[in-house]
Parts: structure tokens; sequence; C-alpha cells
């Protein structure tokens, strides 16, 4: 496995010679600082700690300074871990964005967007219950029957109902790199990404 | 982000010039059309209706009666395919966005021609 922290800047798109438009999303992906390298002698299990993005020092507490210092590198805000990692580098080496070669399928994780305490039509695309007309009322965007009555007396784990939806943490796999600018840290992916403008992504493969 | 954006634009896909024209004016857009291996211009001649978005995802409307049917046909602006736009009347309109000209046909579809002084 190999991967980047970033931060999603916008969407655009891009146009083939032939006229094909694309729709991608621009991510500003490292550079990040390998922070801590776990071995399974030690740790118990192989992996890189990445780190991506500045905070003052001010705000950190000593153990993350010490933790960064033993890498050589300021204080980080955000550190991820990459397991069985196939990148080279070592304690304290950076990690640029170009790891990932135009062409390549990766993987982005990120966090949607926050939507609030939906209601079934919106959150599982129920097409609700009611018509708008002949006496009926309050039952255009009701959930419907959520089970048996006396058998099973209760209502089963997992029944699509009303909540939280967004926030949550999503892969979308296999979107294209379609160029890279290392000058600016650009990866330009194809398709959207989760989150908002400036949230926080794993590009990974 | 709008930088971002804007860099990368210019970067992968050069904007090419278009003559400036708003809603209302009538044009012809000549589209590349790929046949096998041959390519061929097709013009598209009508009243544009509206344009949207901006930079280099911006797109603009065409419609136009072929037969009595009305036909719409909706461009991306910087598109390698088109080859060129001509403008050949300016209409004088009072919105952007010429949604009603649907709704009409033959006299009370026209649009009044601006005067160059």
């Amino acid at each position: 496995m190999k991967g980047i922290i970033g931060k999603k800047v916008g969407m655009t798109s891009i146009f083939e010679p032939n006229g094909k438009q694309t729709a991608c999303t621009i991510i500003e992906a490292g550079p990040c600082v390998v922070t801590q390298v776990k071995t399974d002698a030690i740790d118990g299990y192989n992996a890189i700690q990445i780190a991506f993005g500045e905070k003052k020092e001010k705000n950190s507490n000593k153990s993350m300074i010490s933790h960064f210092a033993k890498a050589g590198t300021s204080v980080k805000s955000i550190v991820k871990e990459l397991r069985n990692s196939e990148l080279k580098q070592g304690l304290g080496e950076t990690i640029t964005c170009e790891i990932f070669a135009e062409g390549e399928m990766v993987s982005v994780i990120g966090t949607t967007k926050g939507k609030g305490f939906q209601g079934v039509v919106k959150r599982h695309g129920f097409s609700g219950v009611g018509e708008a007309s002949h006496g009926q009322h309050d039952r255009q965007r009701a959930p419907g029957s959520i089970g048996g009555s006396s058998y099973p007396s209760r209502v089963f784990k997992g029944m699509r109902m009303a909540g939280q939806m967004g926030g949550d943490r999503v892969k979308v796999k296999a979107l294209k790199v379609l160029k890279i600018f290392p000058e600016k840290n650009y990866v330009i992916v194809s398709g959207s990404v989760p989150g908002h403008n400036g949230s926080i992504v794993l590009i990974q493969k | 982000m709008q930088e971002a954006v804007k860099f990368v634009q210019q970067q992968t896909s050069p904007m090419k010039e278009l003559p400036t024209f708003k809603a209302g004016d009538s044009i012809t857009v000549n589209y590349k059309i790929q046949e096998g291996t041959k390519e061929r211009i097709q013009p598209f001649k009508g009243v544009c209706i509206k344009r949207q978005g901006t930079g280099l995802t911006a797109t603009f409307t065409v419609r136009k009666m072929s037969d009595n049917v009305g036909v719409e046909r909706t461009f991306p602006a910087f598109s390698p395919n088109i080859d060129s736009v001509e403008v050949f009347k300016v209409g004088r309109v009072r919105r952007s966005k010429l949604f009603y000209l649907r709704d009409r046909q033959g006299k009370s579809a026209r649009i009044k021609e601006k005067r160059m002084n």
C-alpha cells in the first residue's frame, strides 16, 4: 500500500482532445513526513505513520512535540498510518504526490458532508407512503411499516429509519489520476471525492 | 480555491477565444463531428437562450426550429469540438434566460434586433 494525505481544493473538468469532458477533483496532496516506522518485531505489525499540515507549537502538547522532533520535523496537525507500506521513505523523509503516476487507479478516503438528522426519503431513498389528495395528510414522506406486531414483537436490527446522515468516513474506489502538478502538489483525480472543499482526504493505492 | 481551479484549467485545457455573445443573439455553432475516420463540421444555427457557468465549465444553449419542432442543444463553451462560433444578429432582450421562447411560436417568438449606432 502507498498513500498520501491531502486537502480537497475544488472541482473542475478536463477536456480530452476528442472533446470528452471529464469531471475531476483537485487535491492538494502532501508533502507528508514519515514520523514513525512501525515494525512487526516491535509493534506487532508493519506500518508507517505519515503527518501532514502545519500546527502551532503552542497548541500542541509536549508528547506530540517530542514525537515529531524524533522525526526532525515541526508539529503537524494530521497523522495517519499506512499498513504494509511499499514506500521507500524512512523516518523523517518526505512523501510527495510524485508517488502516484498519471493514469493510475487510486482510492480516496474522506468524511462526507454532514446532512444532519434526515428522514428516510433523503437518507435511504424511500418513496414515502401516501398520496397528496384523497383525504390523506402527513404521509408523503413517512417510512411505512417497520415490521410485524406480536411476532417478532421487536424491530429488527439494521431497520432503515430516520437519523443522522452524512459525516461518515467513506472510501471511493477506482478513481483515475488524470494529472499531477508536483510543483504545486496538486493531484487531479477523476470524479468526486467525499467532503467539502478544504476537508482532509487520504489518497491510497 | 478559485486560484487552484484556474491554474489547473489553464494547464490542462487552454481556453480558446469565443466571440462575445449573450442570450438573445442569433449564432451559428460550427461543431466538429467524427464519422469513422473522417471529421466534418456540422453547423447548428439558432438563438442562444442561455449562458451558464464560469471558466472552463461554462455552457450555452442554442434553440432553433427544425420543421416546426423546437430543438435545443447545449454546448460546453470551451469544448475542443467547437470549431468556431459566428454571431450574425445581436438581439434586444430583457432577460438572461429566454425560456419563454419555448411556449411561443411564429411571430411572438421573434426577437428584436439591437440597433448598433
